[in-house]
This record gives C-alpha cells, sequence and structure tokens, in this order.
C-alpha cells in the first residue's frame, strides 16, 4: 500500500470518506446560506446579524470552516500530487509541490482562524 | 496518437479548476463575512461597494465556482453510490452538470444583478 506523510487520512480510503463527509456538509451549508439571502432580499444589518450570530449558525459555520479546512486539503493535495511531480517537472518537482503545499496549508489556517474570530469575537 | 477530450474528462478537470478558484476566493468571502457582520457601518459600507459592477462580476465568478463544483461533485457522490457508470450513462451524467450548472450559474446572474 502507498502511504504518504502529507495526505490528511494518510491513506487514500480515509481521504476519500473525508472529502465525501465535508461535500455534504459544505453542500447543505452553502443552501442555507443561499436560501436565506435569496429569500430575504432587503436584508438589514439586524437581521443579517441575527441570523448569522445565532447558536446554531454560529456551529454550523465553524463546523463549515472545518469541512472547507479538510475538504480543500484532501482537494488540493490530490492536485499537487497530480500535476507537481517529479515525472511532470523534472528534479524540482518535489521541492515546488512542498513549498506550494506548504503556501496552501497557510492560507487554509488563516481562513480558519479569520473565519472563527468574525463569528466567535476575540 | 490522437487525443480528444470526452465530457467525462472536462467534468473532471473543470471540478478540480473551480475548486482552486474557490480556494482563492475564500477571501473574498471571509473578508465580506467580516466586513458584513463587523457593524451597522461596515455593513453598508460592503453593500455600497457590492453594488460595482466589478464587484457583482466577481460575486458572479465565485458564485459561479461554488455551483459548478456543487453539481460536479453531485456526480461524484451519484457515481461513488454505483450510478452512471456505464460509458454511455456517465457521459449523459457529464452532459447534465454541464447543463444544470450552466442554468443555476445563469440564475445566479439574473438575481446577482
Amino acid at each position: 500500500m502507498v502511504t504518504s506523510v502529507t495526505s490528511l487520512g494518510k491513506n487514500g480510503l480515509y481521504d476519500w470518506v473525508i472529502q465525501r463527509a465535508t461535500a455534504v456538509v459544505l453542500g447543505v451549508y452553502f443552501v442555507c446560506l443561499m436560501g436565506f439571502l435569496v429569500l430575504n432580499p432587503d436584508l438589514t444589518f439586524q437581521q443579517w446579524q441575527g441570523y448569522m450570530t445565532s447558536t446554531f449558525m454560529r456551529i454550523f459555520t465553524l463546523i463549515a470552516l472545518f469541512s472547507m479546512a479538510a475538504h480543500a486539503w484532501v482537494g488540493l493535495w490530490t492536485i499537487t500530487t497530480d500535476y507537481l511531480t517529479t515525472r511532470q517537472l523534472g528534479a524540482m518537482g518535489t521541492a515546488l509541490r512542498v513549498a506550494v503545499q506548504g503556501i496552501c496549508a497557510l492560507v487554509t489556517i488563516v481562513y480558519v482562524v479569520w473565519g472563527i474570530q468574525i463569528l466567535w469575537g476575540i | 496518437m490522437t487525443f480528444k477530450f470526452t465530457p467525462q474528462m472536462v467534468a473532471s478537470i473543470t471540478h478540480r479548476i473551480s475548486g482552486v478558484i474557490i480556494f482563492a476566493g475564500m477571501a473574498f468571502v471571509i473578508w465580506g463575512l467580516g466586513l458584513s457582520l463587523q457593524s451597522e457601518e461596515s455593513f453598508s459600507q460592503l453593500k455600497q461597494c457590492l453594488d460595482s459592477v466589478i464587484a457583482k462580476f466577481i460575486i458572479w465568478a465565485i458564485l459561479a465556482g461554488f455551483i459548478y463544483h456543487f453539481v460536479a461533485g453531485v456526480r461524484h457522490l451519484l457515481m461513488d453510490a454505483g450510478y452512471f457508470e456505464e460509458l454511455e450513462s456517465s457521459q449523459a451524467l457529464s452532459y447534465a452538470v454541464m447543463v444544470v450548472s450552466a442554468v443555476l450559474i445563469i440564475v445566479a446572474g439574473i438575481w446577482v444583478w
């Protein structure tokens, strides 16, 4: 079995199921949020803040943020290990892949912390 | 060797591309979320900012990315469940992904403007 230290679930089966579970969470969250925006065309600040800071939406958004992080990592890992390889790019392949993966990881962490700061305050 | 893009390949690569675009677009989405929730002033500031044609186009582009990635993701879940795995049915499903997402993206465009 081929395993990789950079993959989230350490093997393809875990990554596969993580990707599907988080996809469902993100899909439901997207529909909920878009549904609210479509149903409230003349949205006021009070309405919007009340909706997003309700306990339900705070927790749902937190779960969505974590799901986004895991989903993005599995997806970007798959893409970087497909295209940024020594086979495609020669000797620099591995260094470039690890560098890009590092940037992706950093950006993902920033997104999660930033999102938590917005919804849970400092 | 002749190489021809099948609809399945197009659905697959565009799913990947839309994923990368969404990842970059998340910066705009979270930035907007922050402004929309910070205060009454920042909320109306954001509303004003989003009235411009360029901002509307960016919103539409991000929404299009979400919609396409969503619909193409449903395709994956259907195929995981064992449906649409034959040559013809998988081809039909790939075309369906493009048609359904195109319709939804147009609807989203109308909604944004």
